[in-house]
C-alpha cells in the first residue's frame, strides 16, 4: 500500500487510461482509425521502450529493434496457426511444427488454455529474440557509438534475408506470409500485454541494475571503477530490450494478423527510434506518448493531405503522398527546436500539473519521494 | 599494507612505467607527484586493473593483485576516486553514493556509511535528492570522495583530486582526506600540485617519466631543492 501511496500521481492516470481503454472496447461506433492508432500505438509503446532501455537508459546505441521484432512475430506465428489452415498456409512446403501450442492448450482447458497458450508463444518469441541477442551481443557490444548501430542494423538486415531462405521454408515459410494464427479482436489485449511488460521494465530500471545501466551510460570508466562489470551488463541491458523486443514483434503479428519479412525492413527500426527521440532519451512514459502521437499523426491526422478532394480550388497541393512530406518536416522542426524531446528524461505524473517544475531536473522530483 | 614492485607498463610500445617499487604502509598518507605524462594516472589505474601490467608485481597484504578483475581488487579492499571526477551526472547525489557500494550487499552498513559520509560532507546531504551533473566542481569532488569511500576501503586512491578546483575548495578537500585518514582509511594520493600534497603526505614518491626520481617523508620533499625546482617553482634571486 506504501507503493500505492508513493505513486500514486502515476497510478491514477494509468487506470484512467485503462478504464477508457475498457469502454472503448464495449461501445460500438468507435472510428475504426481510433481503434487501429491505439492497438498500434500500444504495441510501439512497448518497442520503444525497449530501445530505450537499451539507447536511452544504457547508452548503447543499437539499431537491431527491427530485427528481433521479426524473430518474435516469425517465433509467435510459425508456433500458432491452427492445424487445419496449415496446409493452405505452407502451400509448397511441409510444416516442421504440425501443432498449435494455443489448439494444443485450449484442447485441454478451453478458453483459458488458449490465453495460456498466447501467452506461452508471446514469452518464447521474447525467448528466441533475447537467444539471438545473446549470441551477438558478445562480438558486437564490443564496438562503441556509430558501429555499434552499423552492427547491428546489419545483423537485422541479415536476419530478414536469412528467413527467407528456402531451407528455412519449413518454419517460415520462405517469402510467402504466414497467417492463421490468433490475433488480436479487441483493444485491451494488447493494452494489457504491453502494460505489464512495461511495467516490468519499469522495473528493472529502478532497480540496481537500472542504476547500474545510467552509471555505464552517463561514465563508463567510472563505472567500472565502481566494479560494476560493463560486458555483463551492456549483454544483459541488450538481452532484455532484445527480449521485449521480440514479444512486441509478436503482438505486431498478432495485429497485423500475418506475418512477412518484408514488413520489418530498417525504415521500421528508425521509426522506433523516432519515436523514441521524439518522446525524450530515457524517459519511458515519452516513448509512450511519442509512440501514440507518431502513429496517430502517421496513420490519421495527417491523411486528409492525401486527399486531393480537400485542396483549396486551384493550388493542387494535396495529393497521395503529400503526407509524408509534411511528416517529414514535422520531424524536422521537432528534432531542431525539441532536441530533448516531449519529456526530456523525466516520467509523467500528475503533479507534473500541479507544479510545473520542483528544483533543476524534474526527475529528482518523483525519486525525492522514493529515495528516502 | 601495498607493495608495489618493480611495475612496468607499456601502452603499445611506449614505456608507461619502468620498473618502479613503492610502499604504501597502513594508515598513512602515501602521496605520488609528478608532471604530466609521468605515469602517475597509470599506477593507479594499474593498482585498481584498470590497465594491464607488463610486469612486476602489487601486493595488498602479500595477495597479488595484479591479473585480478577489477571487482575483485575493490572487494580486496582497494578502491579509486578516478581523475576528473566523473560522478554519474544523471543520477541523484544518494544515487551516486550507493552505486560506490554496488558490490555491497549489507543494507545496514551501506545506510550507516552514507550517514558517515553524510557528516564529512554536510552539503551532499543538504542535496541528496540534486542530479549530480547539477553540483559545483567542489561538490562533485566531494562526491567522488563518498562514492569512493562507499567500498568501504582500507585503501582509498585518489587521482587529482585538485584538478579544475579553486585554492580555498582544494584546502577544504585536503583537510577532508586527512580526516578520512584518520578514521583508519589507508591513502594513497595522486598530484600535480606538489605543495599541497607533500604537505599531508607522511611519504612521497617523485615519478619523472615513468621511474621514481626521488622520495622520502613529505616535509623533508618540500625542502628538497630538486623538488622545489622541479614541481614548486624555486626563487631564483
Amino acid at each position: 500500500m506504501a507503493f500505492f501511496r508513493k505513486h500514486i500521481k502515476t497510478i491514477v492516470p494509468i487506470l484512467v487510461l485503462y478504464a477508457l481503454v475498457v469502454v472503448l472496447d464495449l461501445i460500438p461506433g468507435v472510428p475504426m482509425m481510433l481503434l487501429t492508432v491505439l492497438k498500434k500505438g500500444a504495441i510501439y509503446s512497448l518497442v520503444a521502450v525497449s530501445m530505450n532501455l537499451l539507447n536511452g537508459f544504457t547508452g548503447l546505441f543499437s539499431l537491431g529493434q527491427a530485427g528481433f521484432m521479426l524473430l518474435g512475430a516469425y517465433t509467435y506465428a510459425s508456433l500458432n496457426i491452427s492445424s487445419g489452415l496449415k496446409p493452405i498456409v505452407y502451400q509448397y512446403y511441409t510444416p516442421l511444427f504440425r501443432f498449435s501450442i494455443t489448439e494444443v492448450l485450449s484442447g485441454v482447458a478451453g478458453s483459458a488454455g488458449a490465453v495460456l497458450g498466447i501467452v506461452l508463444s508471446l514469452v518464447i518469441a521474447g525467448l528466441v529474440a533475447a537467444f539471438f541477442a545473446y549470441l551477438i551481443a558478445l562480438p558486437v557490444l564490443k564496438l562503441r557509438g556509430d558501429y555499434l548501430a552499423i552492427a547491428t542494423l546489419g545483423f537485422a538486415e541479415i536476419i530478414r534475408a536469412l528467413i527467407q531462405l528456402e531451407a528455412l521454408a519449413p518454419v517460415t515459410n520462405g517469402s510467402q506470409l504466414l497467417r492463421g494464427f490468433p490475433y488480436f479482436r479487441g483493444l485491451f489485449a494488447p493494452f494489457l500485454i504491453s502494460g505489464v511488460c512495461i511495467f516490468l521494465i519499469v522495473l528493472i530500471i529502478n532497480s540496481t541494475y537500472g542504476r547500474a545501466f545510467i552509471a555505464i551510460r552517463d561514465d563508463e570508466i567510472a563505472a567500472e571503477a565502481m566494479g560494476i562489470n560493463l560486458a555483463y551488463h551492456k549483454r544483459l541491458s541488450f538481452v532484455i530490450s532484445s527480449f521485449f523486443a521480440g514479444i512486441s514483434g509478436a503482438m505486431l503479428a498478432m495485429y497485423q494478423t500475418s506475418v512477412q519479412a518484408n514488413t520489418f525492413k530498417s525504415a521500421m527500426t528508425y521509426e522506433i527510434l523516432l519515436i523514441v527521440v521524439i518522446g525524450g532519451i530515457g524517459s519511458v512514459s515519452g516513448s509512450c506518448i511519442g509512440s501514440f502521437l507518431f502513429i496517430a499523426m502517421s496513420e490519421w491526422w495527417l491523411r486528409f493531405l492525401d486527399n486531393s478532394a480537400y485542396n483549396i480550388p486551384g493550388i493542387p497541393l494535396l495529393r497521395p503522398g503529400f503526407r509524408m512530406v509534411v511528416f517529414s518536416v514535422l520531424i524536422m522542426i521537432m528534432v531542431l527546436f525539441f532536441r530533448r524531446g516531449i519529456m526530456g528524461d523525466r516520467e509523467f505524473s500528475l503533479s507534473f500539473f500541479s507544479k510545473k517544475t520542483r528544483g533543476e531536473g524534474g526527475r529528482s522530483d518523483s525519486r525525492r519521494e522514493t529515495d528516502e | 599494507m601495498l607493495e608495489i614492485k618493480d611495475l612496468c607498463v607499456d601502452y603499445g610500445g611506449i614505456h608507461a612505467l619502468s620498473g618502479i617499487s613503492m610502499t604504501v604502509p597502513d594508515g598513512k598518507i602515501v602521496t605520488m607527484v609528478g608532471s604530466n605524462g609521468a605515469g602517475k594516472s597509470t599506477t593507479l589505474r594499474t593498482i585498481s586493473g584498470l590497465v594491464k601490467a607488463k610486469s612486476g608485481s602489487v601486493k595488498a597484504d602479500g595477495r597479488e593483485l595484479l591479473g585480478l578483475p577489477i571487482n575483485k581488487v575493490l572487494e580486496a579492499g582497494i578502491a579509486q576516486v578516478p581523475e576528473g571526477r566523473r560522478v554519474f551526472s544523471n543520477l541523484t547525489v544518494l544515487e551516486n553514493l550507493r552505486s560506490g557500494a554496488y558490490l555491497r550487499r549489507d543494507k545496514d552498513g551501506i545506510e550507516e556509511d552514507i550517514r558517515w559520509i553524510y557528516s564529512l560532507f554536510p552539503i551532499l546531504k543538504e542535496r541528496y535528492w540534486q542530479p549530480a551533473g547539477t553540483l559545483s566542481g567542489g561538490e562533485q569532488q566531494m562526491l567522488a570522495v563518498g562514492r569512493g569511500l562507499m567500498s568501504r576501503p582500507r585503501v582509498l586512491m585518489l587521482d587529482e583530486p585538485s584538478l579544475g578546483l579553486a585554492p580555498l575548495v582544494v584546502q577544504g578537500i585536503f583537510s577532508i582526506i586527512k580526516e578520512i585518514n584518520k578514521r583508519g582509511v589507508t591513502i594513497l594520493l595522486i598530484e600535480q600540485n606538489a605543495n599541497m600534497a607533500l604537505k599531508i603526505a607522511d611519504y612521497a614518491y617523485v615519478l619523472e617519466t615513468g621511474r621514481i626520481s626521488i622520495e622520502g617523508p613529505g616535509a623533508a620533499l618540500l625542502d628538497d631543492d630538486r623538488v622545489k625546482e622541479a614541481y614548486l617553482g624555486k626563487y631564483r634571486g
